[in-house]
């Protein structure tokens, strides 16, 4: 297992820092002394098989669960989220495979969820709908994201623009991290590229993005470092310049090296 | 950039009248029902139907159902069911004749029994959020027949006649205005909806209602507290089904153990009939008090001719079942559209 990091990202600090985290559910062991570290304007692919930990992992870093033992830093500063909105409040937004949007609300009511746009009436604190729509349509834009209008409800939307809501919603609020658990699993193909470019324009803006994803050619074309669970440990990590799909595949089945992949896959041993 | 297109943009089909009429359709179709209902009242009974005679019955026999009805949309909106309401309406009634009878202050009178529903509410809410109770159904099947068997017990069985003043005026008591004498009832359902209207549409917990109904887990990571919304909800629901008690113990000046038997059927007829979906998120104010007077006019017009009540029911479940089915191809119509 390897902390590898350059020099130049040794001094910064990263924007968030999980290290020696564990999760235990009852007699099963999710996640054994992981590290991860995520800094700001960086897309980090984190891969592995189906029951490595990568949802697990996320979701304590989302404030989704606690830790079982580990320790959380935002900014360098440990944190402990009580709960998902906690994590949200410190920056940090996760967008949900099953994307965690109400289809019966508008596309701005979806966005503002939780955190509604209010106005004094006297005693009474109202929904504002109309600085609500426009605040969304104004952040649909900076993000280049097409909708016919935001009062169209979510259940009307395609899968695509469905996920771009989602990211929408996780990018409203000052976001620092964004989490991104199979963002394009769901979505048709002339589809996943736009959500890849949205990944890059949330990079581009300074924010860390962290994209769990089973597809290497989503990795391979938006992210800046990748690493890899395995058996709920941290198994390797290398920045995307560095290492090769064949290698990646290989980290994904448990081998360090594509050579020893090779090797077991056509039983040459 | 654009997140409008411009009218060149969209489709012949999509300015079409027919699919512009569906947003309109789906708003106000409840409203057409109502208008239907209206006209075969006055075609039938003309001269009887339109009198001011008849029609100032209207809210006294629907106050309680109108009541009822706004509680259990609230939470059938986050696609629950509270099957108690009857039987809470009932608790609430005997236990307001039976302290008045005993000589209770009769201004306490009047808050007891919205109290006693929110009791009974907030052991709903417990069993549902805290107890995990798989479905509201269960808890409040539970409630039914608590609350019900309490009625009894409170009073031996046996009716209590005979309120003061305080209570009856809520009931049955008028305010003049100008030259005509509106119910009292008539007022409480006409603030109470308003009030239900702007709680729903434009508070954040109103939202959150509808948020938890559309998907549970969104609201729940998006920080909203599910749980507690869910007791502020059966709770209010209870209070509802509290002052139906109020109601209808001002208006037969009495109380009695089997009120309310069924009654929460009526609510949820009216609640569906309205528009609003069974599996939460969908439906409004104005559509719920579309239904209470569906179901009430359907009644009244059925007196009037002089059908037998076994044909009144007979009539209503058609007219629920016909009414989802008229939603069904609605919605049908509607997502074809897209």
């Amino acid at each position: 297992m390897t902390q590898a990091t350059s020099p130049s990202e040794a001094e910064r600090t990263p924007v968030i820092e999980a290290r020696g985290i564990c999760k235990y559910f009852g007699a099963v062991t999710a996640l054994e002394d992981v590290y991860l570290k995520l800094y700001r304007g960086e897309v980090l692919g984190v891969v592995g098989d189906n029951g490595a930990g990568k949802s697990t992992l996320m979701k304590i870093l989302a404030g989704l669960y606690p830790p079982s033992a580990g320790q959380l830093y935002v900014d360098g500063q440990a944190a402990h989220f009580a709960s998902p909105k906690e994590a949200r409040d410190r920056g940090i937004e996760m967008v949900y495979q099953d994307l965690a949007l109400a289809g019966n609300l508008r596309i701005d009511e979806n966005i503002f969820l939780g955190r509604e746009r209010v106005r004094r009436f006297g005693p009474f604190k109202l929904v504002d709908n109309a600085e609500s729509m426009r605040l969304a349509k104004e952040h649909l834009e900076k993000l280049k994201i097409e909708v016919k209008s935001v009062r169209q409800r979510v259940e009307e939307l395609s899968g695509g623009q469905r996920q771009a809501v989602a990211i929408a919603r996780a990018t409203a609020f000052d976001a620092k991290v964004v989490i991104m658990d199979e963002p394009t699993a769901a979505l048709a193909i002339k589809e996943v590229r736009k959500v890849l470019d949205l990944i890059k324009d949330l990079r581009n803006h300074g924010i860390g993005v962290i994209l769990i994803s089973h597809r290497l050619d989503d990795i391979f074309y938006v992210c800046d470092r990748v690493m890899a669970l395995f058996h709920g440990r941290n198994f390797a990590e290398a920045p995307l310049a560095e290492t090769s799909r064949n290698e990646v595949i290989g980290w994904i089945m448990g081998n360090k090296s594509p050579v020893a992949q090779a090797a077991k896959i056509f039983d040459l041993n | 950039m654009a997140t409008t297109t411009s009218d060149a943009q969209l489709s012949t089909r999509e300015r079409s009248l027919r699919v512009r009429l569906i947003p309109y359709i789906d708003r106000f179709g409840i409203l057409f029902l109502v208008l239907l209902m209206v006209l075969i009242g006055a075609i039938t009974q003309p001269g009887i139907f339109l009198t001011w005679r008849n029609l100032s019955n209207l809210p006294g026999q629907n106050a309680a159902n109108a009541v009822l009805a706004i509680g259990m949309f609230v939470v059938i909106l986050t696609a629950g069911i509270d099957l108690s309401v009857g039987s809470v309406l009932a608790l609430a009634m005997m236990t307001t004749a039976v302290l008045a009878r005993d000589g209770f202050p009769p201004a306490l009178l009047v808050p007891l029994p919205i109290l006693i529903g929110m009791g009974v509410g907030l052991v709903n809410g417990f069993g549902l959020t805290k107890m995990r109770l798989p479905h509201p159904f269960i808890v409040t099947l539970g409630t039914l027949n608590i609350a019900r068997g309490l009625a009894n017990l409170v009073s031996g069985g046996v009716p209590v006649s005979g309120l003061p003043e305080v209570v009856r005026f809520w009931g049955a008591g008028n305010i003049a205005l100008g030259n005509v004498q509106l119910p009292v009832s008539l007022i409480i359902v006409a603030v109470l909806y308003v009030g239900f209207l702007v709680f729903l549409q434009y508070t954040r917990t109103g939202r959150h209602i509808y948020a938890i109904g559309g998907n549970p887990q969104a609201a729940r990571v998006s920080g909203i507290n599910v749980d507690r919304t869910l007791m502020l909800v059966y709770i209010l629901c209870g209070a509802m089904a509290g002052l139906a008690g109020l109601l209808v113990a001002g208006r037969t000046n009495s109380g009695f153990p089997n009120a309310g038997i069924g009654a929460e059927l009526d609510a949820i007829s009216a609640v569906i009939i309205g528009g609003a979906s069974f599996f939460g998120g969908r439906g409004s104010v104005l559509g719920v008090l579309a239904g209470v007077l569906v179901i009430g006019l359907m009644r009244n017009i059925l007196n009037l001719n002089n059908v037998q009540v076994f044909w009144q029911q007979v009539l209503i479940g058609v007219v629920i079942i016909f009414a989802v089915f008229l939603d069904v191809l609605r919605r049908r119509a509607g997502s074809a559209s897209e």
